[in-house]
């Protein structure tokens, strides 16, 4: 049987790397499921679960806070983002730096503790999905 | 023995001072050696990237995106990364005295210069020197994460997209070995990313959503996976910097404490031989 190399990669580290006969991935159009000699295909992920369905049928799971999928024929790459990403995650971040930046120069304190509790919520919700998903025997 | 005591004294506090340097030289190995296995670790991610972005940009030669066009030159931003914490020989000053002379240059153009600030020592540092600071990020600690400067780059990356600067530019300290570490600048924005010959006429990605779309994504990963591997690379330079500054300092320690031992050992001879002469002396004086 035809397999599928799969290599999950994020920016602080190597995540997993092994062959599998099929794939899952939340793209950003849809779920995508990618087999053996699949097209090459570049797109985007959303945060969600990548599933890597081994030769023996069964899958393990893989946490994404979103990223790139990049697939070749027998090769498949998922660039992961370990946090969680998206606009508002970014604009809060931006926008703690700068407020951190003035308030270094002023000497004086900070007040971004909302946008970290923001981001915190939302990651914290798609965790808890996750292990939703992972707990219900269904699936 | 009037002065003994107080070499003595010296000796022990120049002993204590070796330990702690010692000590530091220690901690400062065994963080340099994980610093050097993440710089490794993050590798593979910075590679594919770069692949992809290379396709990409074959792949897309009508579409030019913001990040990849070159503007006329009116303001320029430096994102200066620097370590947090001290004691690490020259390795923040190196860097900043790069810093100050390529701002130099370009003031010497009329070109504005804004900076970004990574660590607590380019913080500290620019607030002396004064000078606009766009965003600052500090307190990354020993495993630097990638969530840490996010903040930071988007910072930089909005300027960019608005047009308050027109190039962005990342100062680090490149790791070269244990014992060398070197300033570096590197351009970040615009992005000129490397062309793979000959790729576009064999094959092609199928693009979910459009090419243009994950352009964006795919820069922006890119420009975060070059800042994270020059925060990473500048705490393995910290390390090696650190390390060798407090092995020069516990050698030299060890020259003070000789030098010491000496003296000392002179003065006690000195008052045992003044000793030993005055009892003689009186000794002769009684029987004489």
């Amino acid at each position: 049987m035809a397999t599928l190399h799969v290599d999950i990669v994020a920016a602080e580290g190597h995540i997993y790397s092994g062959d599998a006969s099929m794939l899952f991935a939340p793209a950003a159009m849809g779920e995508v499921g990618i087999a053996p000699r699949h097209a090459p295909l570049l797109t985007t992920l959303k945060p969600g679960t990548v599933r890597v369905k081994l030769a023996d049928g069964s899958e393990l799971p893989f946490f994404v806070g979103g990223g790139i999928l990049e697939v070749q024929p027998h090769l498949v790459t998922v660039l992961a983002d370990t946090a969680l990403r998206g606009e508002d995650a970014d604009e809060a971040a931006a926008a703690a730096s700068k407020a951190e930046a003035e308030a270094k120069l002023a000497g004086a304190k900070s007040e971004m503790d909302i946008a970290k509790a923001n981001e915190e919520v939302t990651m914290a919700a798609a965790r808890y999905e996750f292990v939703k998903k992972l707990k219900s025997p269904t699936r | 023995m009037a002065g003994a005591k107080e070499i003595r004294t010296k000796i022990k506090s120049v002993k204590n001072t070796q330990k702690i340097t010692r000590a530091m030289e220690k901690v400062a190995m065994s963080k340099m050696r994980r610093a050097q296995e993440r710089m490794a670790r993050a590798r593979p991610y910075a590679e594919k990237i770069r692949l992809v972005l290379g396709h990409l940009a074959s792949a897309n030669l009508e579409y030019k995106h913001t990040y990849t066009v070159e503007r006329p030159v009116k303001r320029v931003a430096y994102l200066i990364v620097s370590s947090d914490r001290g004691l690490a020989g020259g390795l923040n000053m190196n860097a900043f005295r790069v810093a100050v002379r390529a701002i130099k240059e370009w003031k010497d153009q009329n070109v504005d210069v804004d900076v970004a600030l990574i660590g607590n020592k380019s913080i500290s540092f620019f607030r002396r020197i004064g000078g606009t600071v766009l965003g600052t990020a500090n307190q990354l600690g020993d495993k630097p994460q990638l969530s840490q400067v996010l903040g930071v780059i988007k910072v930089l990356t909005d300027a960019y997209r608005n047009g308050q600067v027109d190039r962005v530019f990342l100062l680090s300290t490149e790791f070269v070995n244990t014992m060398t570490q070197k300033p570096t600048i590197r351009q970040l924005l615009p992005v000129v990313p490397v062309k793979e010959e000959g790729l576009l006429s064999h094959w092609d990605y199928i693009y979910e959503p459009s090419s243009a779309e994950l352009m964006d994504t795919v820069l922006q990963r890119y420009i975060e996976s070059q800042v994270y591997q020059a925060v990473i690379e500048n705490a393995a330079s910290e390390q090696s910097a650190r390390m060798v500054a407090m092995k020069s300092a516990s050698d030299n320690a060890g020259k003070i404490i000789g030098a010491l031992q000496l003296t000392y050992n002179k003065a006690r001879q000195a008052s045992i031989t003044k000793e030993l002469s005055e009892i003689v002396g009186g000794a002769a004086a009684i029987s004489g």
